[in-house]
């Protein structure tokens, strides 16, 4: 009795996490699929057919261009920017200032930074004024801030300190004598980049970019401050169908929408979790 | 087959001519020479902070000296960069490319010269044989044991058929027992190669096992490079005496180059103090233990396999460990009596603040 009782206490400590998991992602992902299939209270694949309807299309598309670009731009960047901070003083202030930003500016999404973004570039912004007076250019052009473009820019602001904070244990793993016992067997930089650091850091990278895919392809508030007009993106065509409930006609469509998004995501995850099992074996 | 291929090639000498070198206010290497013979094996034998790794770094070409020079033949290579300097180096820490296997490990050093697969293979075949491996030849270093590793790392570094080889604490991170093993092992392909080699070690018992001469360093200079027998038998200085092997400290007075110690009359070394109080340094199978004498207490006895440990207490107070065949000591037990008597005929005096 008692040595089942003391058997079951480790898993009693996981209640409370199994409790929250169930209610905030086992019951809304299975109400999803379920609700994906559901249409006027009886079982219908009308939803799922609507999902190939070309304006929904065109939307996914859009999100997979703007979540793909911002995590290769983000990846990149952020990537050259770790890059920097392990190859100066573990202890200087550059990187101890450049995580501890990143660890905010990571979680800087939503009304604040749509905000930040239309006060800086925005129709009145301080630079786009600033443009106007003192280059004679219009920085804003025909609004391109709020379409697609603006997206990725707004987007790459918290996709490269993301990608600082999951890319920097990566390169923090990278060993000197690495470079040096290449060195001292006759590799010149480039090649010790080729056949050592990249072949080391690739899956990391790679690994990282997906998670940055993810990131973006699923930020919702953000977008949704900054574009009032139109749904150029799965979440805030979701947002639409979930408030008119009219579109095309179909009151589950946004179960559907969100079921294409949880597909995308999975598959992205799944890819992510492969890369990571390949660095695991190597980098103990 | 092996001993054609791998022997084939003569070893350099290796000449390192006043280097200094000092990060900040630290001054890492004050002015070394030190000159291996082809083909030998010196071990650079220090305290830690000494230099050694510097030292054999700069050799490299993985730092660079304020001044002095490296002469590997009759070359130059102090401005040579460290991947055209043509040295195998084998690391402290484990440095194997975890998402290679042994074999290519082993081979990457041949696939930068551009030789082909089928040579690169056979090339890798025969030196992971020789260091032992050739069972494991497909494993990934977080596969193989700490000594597996620095096997594949010494088979890599011979792999190149290197001018030089340079190892650092090859073996520090490895367990008693399978460290004086593998520094067999090191020794006997070295000999096999002839590659000329330089050994860094803090432990004074695997420089003098592994090497033809020692360095020993103190604070960046060379305090004195030597034969393990003569380095142990005739220490230039106390720092190499005390750091050497164990050595008793005993008190005696200086007169006309001859010590008095143990009632016992002996000629003063070179470097001794030329009079007055001195301290002998007295290695311990240099002193006799015999009951029933008056000379010391016996306080402590361990037991060592073959021979024993014995340390006495002098009356004045100083103790002294004697080193002696376990037979001799049957019968002694803490407390009791004993004489001392000196079995050297010269010794090095060092004055009493050393
Ligand atoms: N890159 C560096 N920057 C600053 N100081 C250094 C650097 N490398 C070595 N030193 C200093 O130079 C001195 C000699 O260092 P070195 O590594 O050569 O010693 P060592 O004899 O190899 O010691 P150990 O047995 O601990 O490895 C030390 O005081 C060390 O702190
Ligand atoms: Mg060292």
């Amino acid at each position: 009795m008692s040595r089942g009782v003391r058997r079951l206490v480790p898993v009693l400590g996981l209640v409370p996490f199994l409790g929250y998991l169930t209610i905030f992602l086992l019951i809304p992902t299975v109400s999803v699929v379920v609700g994906a299939f559901v249409e006027k209270d009886r079982a219908s694949l009308s939803n799922i057919r609507a999902l190939g309807d070309e304006v929904v299309l065109r939307t996914l598309w859009r999100s997979i261009e703007l979540s793909a670009e911002s995590a290769i731009i983000g990846a990149v960047l952020g990537a050259l920017l770790a890059y920097a901070v392990v190859t100066g003083r573990p202890d200087g202030t550059l990187r101890r200032s450049v995580t501890s930003a990143c660890g905010v500016l990571a979680q800087f999404g939503g009304v604040t930074l749509a905000f930040a973004f239309i006060a800086t570039l925005g129709f009145s912004g301080v630079v786009t004024e600033a443009g106007r007076d003192v280059l004679g250019v219009d920085l804003f052009g025909s609004g391109w801030l709020f379409g697609l473009k603006g997206l990725t820019l707004v987007y790459t602001y918290f996709q490269i300190p993301l990608m600082v904070i999951v890319f920097l244990p990566s390169l923090d793993g990278m060993r000197s004598q690495w470079r040096e016992a290449a060195e001292s067997l006759g590799a010149s930089t480039w090649q010790f980049w080729r056949y050592v650091a990249g072949p080391l850091l690739l899956p990391a990278f790679l690994g990282s970019t997906l998670l940055l895919f993810a990131n973006a392809f699923a930020a919702y508030a953000t977008a949704a401050a900054l574009v009032s007009q139109g749904s150029p993106i799965l979440p805030l065509l979701i947002r639409n169908a979930l408030t008119s409930e009219i579109v095309l006609g179909q009151s589950h469509l946004a179960f559907a929408l969100a079921l294409d998004m949880i597909v995308v995501v999975v598959v992205v995850m799944t890819m992510y979790a492969l890369l990571l099992r390949r660095t695991s074996r190597w980098l103990r | 087959m092996i001993a054609t291929s791998t022997g084939a090639r003569e070893g350099l000498e290796v000449r390192l001519e006043d280097l200094r070198r000092r990060f900040g206010t630290v001054t890492a290497l004050d002015g070394l020479s030190l000159t291996l013979a082809p083909g030998e094996l010196v071990a650079l034998l220090g305290p830690s902070g000494c230099g050694k790794t510097t030292a054999l770094r700069i050799v490299a070409g993985l730092d660079e000296p304020d001044s002095g020079r490296v002469v590997v033949g009759d070359r130059d290579v102090t401005d040579v960069s460290a991947n055209k300097r043509d040295m195998g180096m084998v690391f402290q820490a484990y440095s194997l490319f975890p998402h290679m296997t042994a074999q290519q490990n082993v081979e990457f050093g041949l696939k930068l010269r551009g030789h082909d697969s089928t040579r690169r293979r056979a090339r890798a075949g025969e030196v992971l044989d020789l260091v032992g491996l050739s069972s494991q030849k497909d494993k990934y270093a977080g596969q193989m044991s700490g000594g597996q590793q620095q096997r594949v790392a010494l088979a890599r570094a011979l792999a190149i058929e290197p001018s030089v080889l340079l190892l650092d604490e090859p073996l520090s991170a490895l367990d008693a027992k399978v460290r004086a093993q593998l520094r067999d092992e090191i020794r006997r392909v070295q000999l096999e190669v002839g590659t000329t080699t330089l050994f860094v070690t803090h432990d004074q018992e695997e420089a003098l096992a592994i090497a033809d001469r020692v360095g020993v360093m103190s604070q960046g200079r060379l305090e004195q490079l030597d034969a393990p027998e003569a380095l142990y038998s005739r220490p230039g200085s106390a720092f190499v005496a005390s750091f050497v092997g164990l050595m008793n400290r005993v008190p005696c007075e200086v007169q006309g180059g001859r010590a008095t110690l143990l009632g016992t009359s002996v000629t003063t070394l070179d470097g001794s103090v030329h009079g007055g109080r001195g301290v002998a340094l007295v290695r311990p199978e240099q002193v006799q233990v015999a009951a029933g004498g008056d000379d010391a207490t016996v306080v402590h006895i361990s037991f060592l396999g073959s021979f024993s440990r014995v340390t006495a207490r002098l009356v004045e107070g100083t103790e002294l460990i004697v080193q002696t065949p376990s037979a001799t000591v049957q019968d002694l037990r803490i407390g009791d009596r004993v004489g001392l008597s000196l079995l050297a005929d010269d010794l090095l005096v060092s004055a009493t603040t050393d």
